[in-house]
């Protein structure tokens, strides 16, 4: 059963990518929320699914009665799905913000490409600044 | 940032908060006072917490001769200052982090002359360089205090870099951190093959703090910060630190011709460079600066001296310093409160109107100008015994003692002479005396001037031995004495004061003079720093322009490329094995599922309808929770499925407030094609990675830990959510941390888009 | 929205799904469930609320600002880590006092934490797009 969630997981990987790619932001994140699932599902694959009886203990004993499935990639998976479920939301408000802001969601628009990045000096030459000829 | 200065005299209600929070430097103070008999017995006061044992970094204080002298320095003047800003910055905004500051610089300054460990000091050195870029940029909104607090914090910062990698070399020579065990090995420090590394490294360090040649062009620019911080950062504290550490590793590293005649060589070039330059400028700040620079020059060259008269003249002056300069800068920064200027053309007869400020500069100057009765008298003997005596150079040290001197006298008359006497200036005639709060910290620290310079003995016997005695093994008894009798010395004292009237008399060709050569050097130190700075700046910027050019697109094809490029090319080789181990069956219900989610991410990828890609994840995230629920996680079954749920509610909330999916402009043939095989690429290396890992044994020693521990340690039989909530409850609470953080950050974005 | 039937469904669910929230934070400790689950249940109801009865009214409901309530669950975390130092313990190590037979211990209250931050975090965000 694993190598079949294995290839799933690399599809799922393969299209998430490539929507994070295209250049469209809101392909981005279903890119985004895509690439979350397919993380979730490789963890919780990578913890065998060999026993598939709930990590649960009857009531009145201190153990499993039987073999049960691996708590700590749930664990692990349990917090990536809220972290996950959060960093989408944030994401999907700069989303709006963006659009707000520049009125467009395509990545390659001049906005968000900036080719002289750095070399701009915002604040300018300055009067009162430490004069370079000084010698103090 | 400033208001309209205020021309009453009475202390402005919003100024409450400094005068409550100089309570802080005063108690200190006192603690201070009240360890002081003891430590003049020869007590040694001294804490020891462990912090990072392997390390050798302990919380180690202690306070001895040296340490409760600075200590002593620092919190009186960190009162007066204090106070003095309750008034002085009335009108600034921002008072409460400038208080939080000042408090803040003051503690770390303490923290470096009590620390007992090197490695602790160097912290609080750190501490004091950042501080001190935040005072000295304290009027944010103005772009020359912006820039000269930036260049204290390269050069003072560069300089803490360069000590810190001496301390190391000190430890991995395998030196304690421990001052005390640090100066018992001193011979072999000494004698060690690295020396001269340790010494260089923490002398760069040392140079940089204390405004020594090359390095001291930020001190003058740093005048900048408001006066009250001028006069705590730059008078009594912060360019002390390097005369402290000089001295507190005197007893570990001095001694050798390197230490003695760098020292002298440096201290006495600063000491002249700063004493020539101080009658330069008619900015009076600027002029005390230089000042300071010839203090810092001088007190250099004597912690370079072995002898007990050295180490006497050091700590002598120090206090001479630290007195009258403290004095100087308030009184200096009252003249500016009240007239609006520091410039020596415009100012004149203030006698009149400010007549205790004028007392109490009159105090500060004569000493400084070593006026006999005058503390500063009793400085300058020392220093010319102390100069005479020095074993290398002494014909240089004392010349360079002899001409700084007389130029301090100089421009003591100048300070004092020209904004106090002398008809008043007709704008200046509404000027009024400033407020007691501003009036007492230089008058304190005047009327000291003179009883210290009475009552010498007392002085010599309550802090400048117990000073001495803490970092030189001799025990010869130190008497600073108010008349020795007609010797070199007291001559060279007589000689100091004509020149500088001589000086004093010439001083308008003198300045054009030096301000013609200035004008014509080709090369200056702070020409070079400013070069090179901007050489770097425009050097980093191409490069930034390369690597971080704003292309999302450009971003992701890198990072997905150097993951291929990286994993691929081990993994490669190994591929077709894997492939033909894996056995591709399973039960019928993971085939449907399988497939499910296949052809979901199918309908994602290629939907043109954004309510068809919103489907397609909405299939993808029931499937994988499906996965979950078939493969016994029953917790992230549900978790899963309501996340999918609130996602949905999510993205159609902000999809309808954006343009539809299929107006956006598809990209061209060959970047699709080219993007297809990056993501192909990626997803078959993540694939391949996961068959081999599930081809590993698994080692579940850490679940069958959780397993046990589950019902017996944690009283929870769901064994998931007991490690959420109580084994790893700590990184829970991380994760919640960012999922509020990140909700408070989008709220306001939100927030911030509706505003416009 | 104008739909009656919806309205008047919603009503009833968005009671029960709060109730079953609750159920689900309570049992969590010993059956599937637990604070991330409940909060996001209870997410969901408050989501159904808010598209049919507008976001003023959630606003009523829930009493306390989003984010105060996501604050303190964040403080009720922190602050269930505590009683682990009194004891000598590490930080949020659990600590359990027995009362008849229900065992309470700080694990139930950082539980509670999780729930409060979790659900705050996404009430804010909710209703802060909904009003925009």
């Amino acid at each position: 059963m694993e190598p079949l969630l294995a290839i799933s997981v690399g599809v799922m990987i393969a299209g998430a990518l490539y929507l994070m790619l295209s250049g469209m932001l809101v392909r981005f994140v279903f890119g985004f929320v895509l690439m979350g699932n397919a993380v979730n599902l490789l963890i919780f694959t990578a913890g065998r699914l060999s026993d598939t009886a709930p990590p649960l203990i009857a009531p009145g004993r201190t153990l499993p009665a039987e073999p049960v499935a691996n708590a700590l990639p749930q664990a692990l998976v349990l917090t990536a799905i809220v972290i996950g479920f959060a960093m989408t939301l944030f994401l999907l408000v700069l989303l709006y913000r963006t659009y707000d802001r520049t009125r467009t969601l395509d990545a390659d628009q001049p906005v968000f490409v900036n080719e002289q990045a750095g070399t701009d000096d915002p604040a300018g030459p300055d009067p009162d600044g430490p004069d370079p000829k000084d010698p103090a | 940032m400033r208001s309209e200065l205020s021309q009453t005299g009475k202390v402005p209600d919003c100024c409450r908060a400094g005068l409550f929070s100089s309570l802080l430097p005063l108690g200190l103070f006192v603690l201070l006072c009240l360890a002081w008999p003891r430590v003049v017995q020869g007590h040694m006061f001294t804490v020891h917490w462990n912090w990072v044992p392997s390390l050798d970094l302990a919380l180690a204080f202690r306070l001895d001769g040296l340490g409760l002298l600075f200590g002593l320095i620092i919190t009186m003047t960190g009162f007066f200052v204090t106070l003095y800003a309750s008034t002085y910055m009335a009108g600034y905004t921002q008072l409460g982090r400038f208080f939080v500051y000042l408090h803040g610089f003051m503690l770390a300054m303490l923290g470096i002359v009590l620390s007992d460990n090197l490695l602790l000091l160097f912290i609080f050195w750190e501490a004091t360089t950042v501080l001190s870029f935040l005072l000295i940029g304290f009027d944010h909104d103005q772009a020359g205090a912006r820039e000269n607090a930036r260049q204290a914090l390269l050069i003072t910062g560069g300089g803490g870099l360069f000590l810190l990698m001496g301390i190391l070399l000190l430890k991995a020579a395998g030196f304690p951190m421990t001052f005390g065990l640090l100066a018992a090995s001193g011979n072999l420090v000494r004698a060690h093959a690295l020396y001269p590394a340790f010494f260089i490294c923490i002398l760069v360090g040392v140079m940089t703090k204390s405004g020594q040649v090359p390095f001291h062009f930020w001190l003058p620019n740093a005048m900048r910060a408001p006066t009250p911080i001028s006069a705590f950062l730059h008078a009594a504290t912060m360019v002390k630190a390097g005369i402290y550490l000089l001295l507190r590793l005197h007893p570990a590293m001095a001694g050798t011709p390197l230490w003695t005649g760098t020292l002298v060589l440096i201290g006495g070039g600063t000491a002249l460079w700063g004493a020539i330059q101080a009658i330069g400028p008619c900015d009076l700040k600027r002029v005390l600066a230089y000042t300071t620079l010839m203090a810092l020059g001088v007190l250099t060259l004597f912690a370079g001296g072995q002898t007990v008269l050295s180490l006497t003249a050091a700590t002598t002056f120090l206090m001479v310093h630290a007195l009258y300069k403290a004095a100087l800068f308030l009184a200096v920064g009252s003249i500016d409160h009240q007239t609006g200027t520091r410039d020596l053309n415009r100012l004149g007869g203030l006698m009149k109107c400010m007549p205790l400020t004028a007392l109490a500069v009159t105090g500060a100057t004569l000493s400084m100008a070593g006026f006999p009765l005058f503390f500063g008298f009793i400085g300058k003997e020392i220093m010319y015994k102390g100069a005479l005596a020095q074993e290398m150079f002494p014909v240089f040290a004392t010349i360079a003692t002899l001409v700084s001197n007389a130029l301090m006298t100089a421009v003591a008359a100048v300070i004092l002479i020209t904004p106090f006497a002398g008809p008043l200036g007709g704008k200046l005639s509404l000027v009024c005396e400033v407020p007691w709060t501003m009036r007492l910290g230089p008058a304190v620290m005047g009327v000291l001037g003179v009883m210290f310079g009475i009552i010498p003995e007392w002085v010599s016997a309550h802090l400048i031995e117990p000073a001495v005695f803490a970092i030189h093994p001799d025990r010869e008894e130190i008497r600073l004495v108010f008349f020795h009798g007609i010797n070199l010395p007291l001559l060279l004292s007589i000689l100091t004061l004509s020149l500088g009237a001589l000086i004093y008399g010439f001083r308008s060709p003198l300045r054009q003079g030096l301000l013609t050569v200035l004008d014509r050097l080709w090369f200056t130190f702070p020409g070079l720093y400013q070069t090179g700075l901007d050489r770097f700046l425009t050097l980093a910027g191409r490069f930034t322009s390369i690597i971080q050019n704003g292309s999302l697109h450009i971003y992701l094809s890198v990072i997905i490329l150097v993951m291929i490029a990286a994993v691929g090319s081990v993994w490669l080789p190994h591929l077709p094995g894997i492939a033909k181990t894996a056995p591709l069956s399973g039960p019928w219900i993971a085939a449907g599922l399988f497939n499910f989610i296949l052809i979901s991410t199918a309908v994602v990828v290629t939907a043109r309808h954004r309510i068809l890609a919103i489907g397609g994840l909405g299939g993808v995230g029931a499937g994988v929770a499906l996965v979950f629920l078939v493969f016994g996680a029953p917790d992230i079954a549900l978790t899963q499925l309501l996340v999918e749920t609130l996602t949905l509610i999510f993205v159609s909330l902000i999809l309808l407030r954006l343009p539809p999916l299929e107006k956006a402009k598809p990209p061209s043939r060959s970047r699709t094609l080219r993007n297809a095989g990056l993501a192909s690429s990626a997803g078959l290396i993540i694939a391949t990675l996961l068959l081999a890992t599930l081809q590993t044994p698994l080692d579940r020693s850490l679940t069958a830990f959780f397993e046990t521990g589950s019902m017996v340690a944690a009283h929870g039989r769901n064994i998931v959510n007991v490690i959420l909530v109580d084994f790893r409850s700590f990184d829970t609470l991380g994760e919640i941390t960012v999922v509020v953080l990140a909700a408070w950050a989008g709220v306001n974005l939100i927030r911030r888009a509706k505003e416009r | 929205m104008q739909s009656i039937i919806l309205k008047t469904a919603t009503r009833l669910m968005v009671g029960l799904m709060l109730i079953f929230a609750v159920y689900v934070l309570l049992r969590g400790h010993h059956e599937p469930g637990g604070g991330f689950a409940a909060a996001l249940l209870a997410g969901t109801a408050f989501a159904l609320f808010a598209i049919t009865e507008g976001p003023d009214q959630v606003r009523r409901a829930i009493r306390i600002r989003p984010l105060t309530m996501a604050m303190t669950g964040l403080a009720l975390g922190l602050a269930a880590g505590l009683p682990g130092p009194a004891a000598g313990k590490p930080f949020l190590t659990g600590i359990w006092w027995q009362a008849g037979p229900i065992s309470v211990g700080t694990p139930l209250v950082f539980d509670l934490g999780v729930f409060l931050a979790v659900l705050g975090s996404i009430l804010s965000m909710l209703l802060c797009l909904e009003e925009n």
